[in-house]
């Protein structure tokens, strides 16, 4: 099977689908001829054409709400927010509109489109290249919220974030883009939306982690497996619809629930997983559903020491496992 | 009508330049003033307490007439705004489908009772949903309109707002992005004067907001609001420069709001009488009236049986909205996402009190919602 990094799988599944289905265009900054500055779209300007990949002005709110239309008129925009700390001068079109678009005109009128944004610290990107900016979206009914973290969920994800007649919010770890490698088959599969992954069977304490932080939970639940804790990891991948099913089952079976995310801690997607653990699960816990989560500060710093402290990683988790399986 | 095109031959024909015979101009008038007569009731029903809320188009309806009727209905696009009554009536929509979004019930086609009246949007008619932030719109028809050049379909999109909108950033993003691609696309600011109490002289450092066409590389054109033959030239105008490949026109219409900024609104605190009466006199309504009278397009028998029809439109419209029904609770989890989601549970109370079905709408959703 097909090897591919992170963002070989991301970049030829845009291309697939703009062979697949002409309406499929992309617009974003510098997603042209220079293929993206992490080079997610290089090679499609020169297959499809400037009509297809359209290089746009520094225009955020423009390359939202220019899609919304778009996509009301017959296109499947694929949307490139350079980086997702700078998707809040189009937080307005993503929200008021594209978001409530359906709900509003009674299902008349919906709004196919894919918003791609890399997101996520550990890259020396300090405040303003390295936010986490989910729970302002997952909060939002009408927007659908997926965060991938392997090669292959990455590619059946985004066939299904495409191919959904709903806006779909596609946010990838910028740090996993070519650290992360994975097998990735060329045949036409989707991963469907709203579904979690069971990435580890364990008995003890579940983690929900999703994106960069599901491969840190992996790791963390490997370190402790020696001390005798069993961990079980569970890989949202969508955030909104959540899959309740999958996390309750879960939670149900090991008693524990730690929930990982990278974000800041206070009123971080997380802390809604935590309270839909907290009101479902309550008969079956044996312990306080517990978070880690990113500190409470405006954006990650930029000097590596700091950068470091704020970041979650293996070791951080793993304390967290160890205090829960304790109880 | 042979006798009313004699007599319009004898003077300067009205419609020549436009292009415009007198049967459409006929019903372009009737268009004006079926608009008015609609939005006067709507104040009456308020007023009377039958509905909540109001937010009119009067005074704006020469100019939303003029223009909408250069576009092709059921081809071009319109992303309108809450003033655009007069607009999605030239471009479809019903007096019964006015009245129906003015009492919210479940069969009205802007939203099925869940928007606020006003904000108009109709799916059959090309015409998108207004929302409530504004001048986003702007940014939908420019995308409409790139839809357009990119599947090559031949569609001109246009969007509409006043001049307290237009000085919002998504409006430059939209002109830019729109004159760079030279979009199939128009812009239409019905200047008004007002946002909602500030007047243009606290929201524009240039008399017209036209004048900021310059800085897109595109043209910006002034026209009188009142004149609807003006402004339907205009219009034409500029969509055949769109649908020629040219791109984009703004065009700015210089209108009068003639109520208050909405039913919730009492101008007199922020106008004067004496302007409010000088406004009165740059109605397209009384103006159009008068050059289809002289032009003996508009006798008195057409005029008395135009009369008579629209009462007859009017009272229908707000009969057949009073007797159709609210919409149900159950249905306001419907089309969040095009599918229902297990996940995305209704609240604890279900979908109404006393409902004998409340107990399997409200399923999984206790305290312990389960959604499973």
């Amino acid at each position: 099977m097909p090897t591919r990094t992170f963002i070989e799988a991301i970049r030829e599944t845009i291309a697939g689908e703009m062979r697949r289905d002409e309406s499929v265009i992309v617009l974003g900054e510098d997603v042209g001829k220079k293929g993206g500055v992490f080079l997610a779209t290089d090679g499609l300007w020169a297959e499809f054409g400037s009509d297809r990949v359209i290089d746009t002005p520094l225009t955020e709110s423009m390359i939202v709400g220019a899609s919304i239309g778009a996509a009301v008129n017959g296109l499947r925009p694929i949307a490139e927010i350079q980086f997702a700390d700078f998707i809040h001068p189009a937080f307005n079109q993503i929200v008021s509109e594209a978001a409530r678009m359906r709900y509003r005109s009674n299902n008349a009128v919906g709004v196919p489109l894919t918003i791609r944004a890399p997101y996520g610290g550990g890259v020396h990107g300090a405040l303003y290249h390295s936010q986490s900016v989910e729970a302002f979206f997952s909060h939002v009914p009408g927007l659908k919220v997926v965060v991938p973290s392997t090669p292959y969920d990455a590619r059946g994800l985004l066939r299904s974030s495409i191919r959904d007649d709903d806006p779909v919010l596609f946010f990838e770890h910028k740090k996993m883009y070519r650290s992360v490698r994975g097998d990735v088959p060329d045949t036409d599969y989707v991963v469907p939306l709203g579904r979690a992954a069971i990435t580890r069977p364990g008995t003890q304490v579940t983690v929900i982690a999703y994106g960069l932080m599901a491969h840190y939970a992996l790791e963390a639940a490997e370190r402790v497996e020696e001390e005798g804790i069993s961990v079980e990891v569970v890989d949202l991948r969508t955030l909104r619809p959540l899959d309740k099913e999958t996390v309750i089952g879960s939670v149900r079976k090991t008693g524990k629930c730690l929930v990982v995310y990278e974000d800041n801690r206070f009123g971080g997607y997380g802390a809604e997983v935590a309270a839909t653990v907290a009101e479902e699960a309550f008969d079956y816990l044996d312990g306080p559903v517990t978070r880690i989560a990113g500190p409470d500060v405006p954006g990650v710093p930029y000097n590596h020491v700091l950068e470091d402290w704020f970041m979650v990683d293996p070791t951080k988790i793993t304390a967290g496992i160890r205090k829960l399986a304790a109880y | 009508m042979t006798a009313t095109r004699q007599r319009a031959k004898a003077a300067p024909h009205l419609g020549a330049a436009a292009g415009l015979d007198d049967d459409e101009l006929l019903a372009m008038y009737r268009m004006v003033a079926l608009a008015r007569a609609v939005d006067e009731r709507m104040w009456i029903l308020n007023r009377a307490g039958r509905i909540p809320f109001v937010i009119s188009g009067q005074g704006h309806e020469g100019a939303q007439v003029g223009v909408t009727w250069a576009l092709r209905k059921g081809h071009d696009w319109i992303a309108p705004f809450y003033r655009s009554i007069a607009m999605c009536m030239t471009f479809g929509m019903s007096a019964r489908d006015i009245m129906l979004a003015q009492y919210a019930r479940a069969s009205d086609p802007s939203s099925g009772g869940r928007q606020m009246p006003g904000h108009y949007g109709d799916r059959r008619h090309n015409l998108l949903s207004v929302s409530s932030p504004v001048a986003t719109q702007i940014l939908h028809a420019v995308g409409i309109a790139l839809a357009a050049k990119i599947r090559g379909t031949a569609q001109v999109a246009l969007t509409a707002m006043g001049e307290g909108l237009s000085n919002q950033g998504d409006v430059h993003e939209a002109l830019n992005f729109a004159a760079i691609h030279k979009l199939p696309f128009v812009f239409l600011v019905e200047n008004n004067g007002y946002a909602i109490s500030v007047p243009a002289v606290m929201e524009l450092a240039v008399p017209d907001v036209a004048a900021r066409a310059a800085g897109y590389g595109i043209p910006g054109v002034v026209v009188d609001g009142a004149d609807v033959l003006a402004c339907y030239v205009a219009a034409k105008t500029a969509i055949e420069r769109a649908r020629a490949g040219d791109g984009p026109t703004l065009i700015e219409a210089k209108v009068t709001r003639l109520t208050g900024h909405s039913s919730d609104d009492q101008q007199t605190k922020y106008r004067t009488e004496e302007e409010m009466a000088l406004e009165k006199g740059r109605d397209a309504l009384p103006r159009f009236r008068d050059q289809l009278r002289a032009a003996g397009i508009l006798t008195p028998a057409v005029e008395a049986a135009l009369t008579e029809e629209i009462a007859a439109i009017v009272t229908d419209a707000t009969e057949f909205a009073e007797g159709e029904p609210d919409p149900e609770p159950s249905t306001a989890m419907r089309w969040v996402y095009a599918e229902d989601w297990p996940s995305e549970t209704p609240p604890p109370w279900g979908f109404g009190e006393g409902d004998d079905d409340a107990g399997s709408g409200s399923e999984g959703g206790g305290p312990a919602a389960g959604g499973d």
